[in-house]
Order: structure tokens, then C-alpha cells, then sequence
């Protein structure tokens, strides 16, 4: 029975992440078209619905109902393969992120966490080992499309996930030296008390935060990182055989992971559900729900800060891009942590 | 629930690694080796040690097997494909014989090591990532440093494997 209550929380809990960040995923196809337009002085959509917010439905019925072409030559069982392990890892680093107060409740004898679906004491690393494994989606998918741009987008992906991958998990060092724990729950309840607590300014971690930003819009695949999909050079690099829902699971994982490490950033390095004053201004549950409003606005700043990056920035160049990675974000990444590392053991 | 897991995990692991040196397409033995990994990070799982499992996908499935990838597509297989697996035969009778040597050596030592001081009890009390930094940096720091002097070797190496000389040297060596 306790079993039973138990497995059903986590469901409902895992439901209403899921059907959240789909929600979201669907918002962020619509809200990077409309971001990207005012800044360049356009409109966007606006012919479905009031301001084409009906956009994200209309495309996805396109895109449920476009043919499904699998090119001759291609391998079938990777290509189909492909958009799947790039999906479900994008999805499950949701699991570790807590998006409130670390609260208990009793139900029928069971003790559960409202806003928290996991609490495992190796959080972080668990995200970025899922982050690693969604790269083969890239990498698999320009391989088994029997087509020279799609292989050229593969390798570039696993060049730059490789590279960037090793940013992300030198830049998060210095956050979880302070913190003296990998799990996101115990790094955000650290935080507590205030924006002067949150680890980019109370832990001075901003070296680390803009080598966690750079490399995660890296990692994300996304402009002035897209390298592997590069339109004017690869056609749309590994995606280009993809149509219909394949390409939709793509485009998912895309954004999904734009979510995942907004989700990770706001928690490392912002607080993560933690107002920037101290304590909540609702009493009681509402406080909690305070928290997770703090959240999504912390993550909604981030998805903001990947469009406002790609209506500014040109593409780099391909030795450009390696080079950026190694030679700079690499040196200050371990930087951050010698300083942090000396700094946490003079001060304590 | 246990059993059930390690059963599906080893299983699996079993299936993976076959699969792995059996498959002809070098790039779907990619594939089934990234499976192996993965459920042998299962199995760490289920042995307490999380740290090791995530530490096994980040590094081994992570980046060296994407390097891996990397270097099998780049390589045009279809004429190579031809001499592999000739003598299935004799490879089967190998592993036959090494698996029954292995089910006797195992079955008579009747599942019985050693157990060390790592026992669940004591891992689950500090955390496992804790104990392990613990044991890294105090009993074994000197294995831990000569590992990473053989590595900033291997660095070097690389970096001096991969430079090619610049056109003023060769110029020099012809002269």
C-alpha cells in the first residue's frame, strides 16, 4: 500500500513536469519567432489566432500529418532510433531539479516531496551523464541519413559535445565546492536568505557562470553555436532527411534541453526557487508556490537569454568555435576553481 | 526487486557485449556498446556505488565512445566489412570453453569473497561520493597522484603525436 502511494505520487509528479515542460517547449517555438521579430522589427506570426498564438498548434498538426520520408540508403533502425535517444534524455534530467521548497507531507502514512520528483545525492552529475548520452542523438541521426551534409552536421555535434561538455563540468566545480554537495536539492537549499546568498554573487561565482552560460548555448547546439545544423553551410546539417515527427522530436529535444540547463543554471548559480529577499511574502502554502513563481521566472530569463544571444551574435567559424572552447573557456574554467578552491580554504 | 533488476541489468550486459563483437556494421557495435556501458552503470546502481555509474556514462559513453563514433563513420567500412568474422566457429568454441572454466572457477568458490570494509551500511551513512573523495585523497592519494602524472603523460604524448612538423622543419631535415 505504501509502495502503491508512493508510485502514484511520483506519477502525478512526473506528469506534471512532463505535460509542463511540453507546454513550454510549445510556448518557446511560438515565443522565439515573436522575440526574434521585435528585435528586428517585425511581427512574427500573426495570422492564427489573436497574435498567432495559436501558432504552436498549428505546426504541430503540420507536422503530425507531413510524410514520413526515410531516404533510400539510410540505415532504418539508427535513423529511426535517432530522434528517440535524443528526446528521452533531454527529458529525464528533469527528474533531479527541484522546482520548490524541500516540504514534506504526510499522505496515507507516506512521506512525500510536493515539488521535488527525485532527490539523488549525485543530481548534477546525473544531468550532465543524460546531457552526454542525447549527443548521440545528433551524431547517430547525421550518420544513419546517408548524407554528406547530415555526416559533416554529425561529427561537428560530436566535436562540440565533447568540447563544450568539458566547460560545462569544469564551470559547476566551483558551485559545488561551496556548496559541498552534488545534489541540486541540498545546492539550492544553501542558497537560502536573500540574492546576496545565491552562489553568482554571495559565492562570487561569475567566472563560472558566464563559462556555464557560453558552454550550455554551446552544448544546446544553439546560434551562434549551431554549427552542426548550420543553415547556409549544411543545408540544416543532421537534420536535413528528417521530416514529419522525426524532425519534431528533434525540435523538442532541442528545446527541451534549452529548459533543462535554464533549469540547472537558475538552481546553480541564481537560487533556484529562493526569492532574492529573505523568507517568503505569502504565508503558508502560498509561500511555497511564491517559490516556484521565482523559479519559472528565473528559468523564462534564460530561455529569454538564448534568443536575445542568437538575434545579436554571428555564427563562429568551425576553428573559431574549437579554438573559443579550448583556449578560453577551458583556462578560465579551471581558473574559477583553483580561486574558488583557495578562497573556500582560507575563509573557512 | 533486486534480483529482478540485476537479472534484466546482467542479462542485458550479457546480450550488449556479444552483440558488440558480433554485429558486422562497426557503427551498430558502437551502438551495443553503449548499451553494455549503460547497464553496467545498472549494476553499479544496484551495488550503492551511484558516483561510479554516472562517473562510467560520463566518461566512457559520454566522450570516449562519442570519439569512437567519431572515427567509424569516418572510415569507409564496406571493404573491410568482408574479412571479419571468418571463423565464427572456432571464436564460439573459445568463448564456450572460457565461459565453462569460469562457471566452475565460481561455482566452487560458492559466491564467498573476502568482503572489504565498504559494506552498503557503511557507504549509505557518509554518501558515496563522500566516501569515495575521502578514500581518494587519504589512504589511496598516492595511487591518485601517480594516475594523474601517467595521464598528464599521455597529454603530452598526444599533443606530440598530433603536431605536425611545420614547413621551416622539414625544410631543415632535407637540407
Amino acid at each position: 500500500m505504501d509502495m502503491l502511494v508512493f508510485a502514484g505520487a511520483s506519477v502525478a509528479k512526473i506528469a506534471v513536469v512532463m505535460v509542463t515542460v511540453l507546454i513550454t517547449v510549445a510556448i518557446l517555438t511560438l515565443a522565439e519567432r515573436k522575440v526574434l521579430s521585435w528585435m528586428q522589427d517585425r511581427m512574427g506570426p500573426m495570422e492564427v489566432g489573436p497574435y498567432g498564438i495559436l501558432q504552436p498548434i498549428a505546426d504541430g498538426i503540420k507536422l503530425f500529418f507531413k510524410e514520413d520520408i526515410i531516404p533510400a540508403g539510410a540505415n532504418w533502425v539508427l535513423f529511426s532510433l535517432a530522434p528517440i535517444i535524443s528526446l528521452i534524455p533531454a527529458f529525464i534530467g528533469f527528474a533531479v531539479v527541484p522546482y520548490g521548497p524541500n516540504i514534506e507531507y504526510e499522505l496515507y502514512g507516506v512521506t512525500i516531496k510536493p515539488f521535488i520528483i527525485s532527490d539523488i545525492n549525485i543530481g548534477i552529475l546525473y544531468v550532465l551523464a543524460f546531457a552526454s548520452i542525447g549527443a548521440y542523438g545528433v551524431i547517430l541521426g547525421g550518420w544513419a541519413s546517408n548524407n554528406k551534409y547530415s555526416l559533416l552536421g554529425g561529427l561537428r555535434a560530436a566535436a562540440q559535445v565533447i568540447s563544450y561538455e568539458l566547460n560545462v563540468g569544469l564551470a559547476i566545480i566551483g558551485v559545488l565546492i561551496l556548496a559541498g554537495s552534488l545534489s541540486l536539492v541540498t545546492i539550492a537549499e544553501k542558497q537560502a536568505g536573500g540574492f546576496w546568498h545565491w552562489n553568482l554573487i554571495g559565492g562570487l561565482q561569475i567566472i563560472g557562470f558566464v563559462v556555464y552560460v557560453i558552454s550550455s548555448v554551446a552544448e544546446t547546439n544553439r546560434l551562434p553555436f549551431d554549427l552542426p545544423e548550420a543553415d547556409s553551410e549544411l543545408v540544416a546539417g543532421w537534420m536535413t532527411e528528417y521530416s514529419g515527427m522525426r524532425f519534431a522530436f528533434f525540435f523538442m529535444a532541442e528545446y527541451a534541453n534549452m529548459i533543462l540547463v535554464s533549469c540547472i543554471a537558475s538552481v546553480l548559480f541564481l537560487g533556484g526557487y529562493h526569492a532574492p529577499y529573505p523568507g517568503t511574502l505569502l504565508p503558508g502554502i502560498l509561500g511555497y508556490f511564491e517559490g516556484v513563481a521565482w523559479f519559472t521566472v528565473k528559468v523564462y530569463f534564460f530561455l529569454f537569454l538564448f534568443f536575445w544571444i542568437r538575434a545579436t551574435l554571428p555564427r563562429l567559424r568551425y576553428d573559431q568555435l574549437m579554438r573559443f572552447g579550448w583556449k578560453v573557456m577551458l583556462p578560465l574554467a579551471l581558473a574559477n576553481i583553483v580561486i574558488t578552491a583557495i578562497v573556500v580554504y582560507v575563509l573557512r | 526487486m533486486v534480483p529482478i533488476f540485476f537479472a534484466y541489468f546482467a542479462l542485458v550486459s550479457i546480450v550488449a557485449g556479444l552483440l558488440t563483437v558480433s554485429l558486422r556494421n562497426p557503427v551498430h557495435c558502437g551502438i551495443a556498446l553503449l548499451a553494455l556501458l549503460g547497464h553496467v552503470a545498472g549494476l553499479f546502481v544496484l551495488l550503492h556505488a551511484e558516483f561510479v555509474a554516472v562517473v562510467q556514462i560520463i566518461i566512457y559513453a559520454g566522450a570516449i565512445l562519442i570519439l569512437y563514433l567519431f572515427v567509424l563513420m569516418l572510415l569507409n567500412l564496406k571493404t573491410e566489412e568482408r574479412y571479419f568474422h571468418r571463423r565464427h566457429a572456432w571464436y564460439i568454441t573459445g568463448v564456450g570453453a572460457l565461459t565453462v572454466e569460469l562457471l566452475m572457477v565460481l561455482l566452487a568458490s560458492r559466491f564467498s569473497g573476502a568482503k572489504g570494509p565498504a559494506t552498503v551500511a557503511a557507504v549509505e551513512e557518509i554518501g558515496n561520493s563522500t566516501a569515495i573523495g575521502i578514500l581518494m585523497f587519504s589512504d589511496y592519494l598516492l595511487p591518485f597522484e601517480i594516475v594523474g602524472v601517467f595521464l598528464l603523460g599521455a597529454i603530452v604524448g598526444a599533443i606530440v603525436l598530433a603536431k605536425t612538423p611545420s614547413p621551416a622543419d622539414l625544410s631543415g631535415d632535407e637540407r
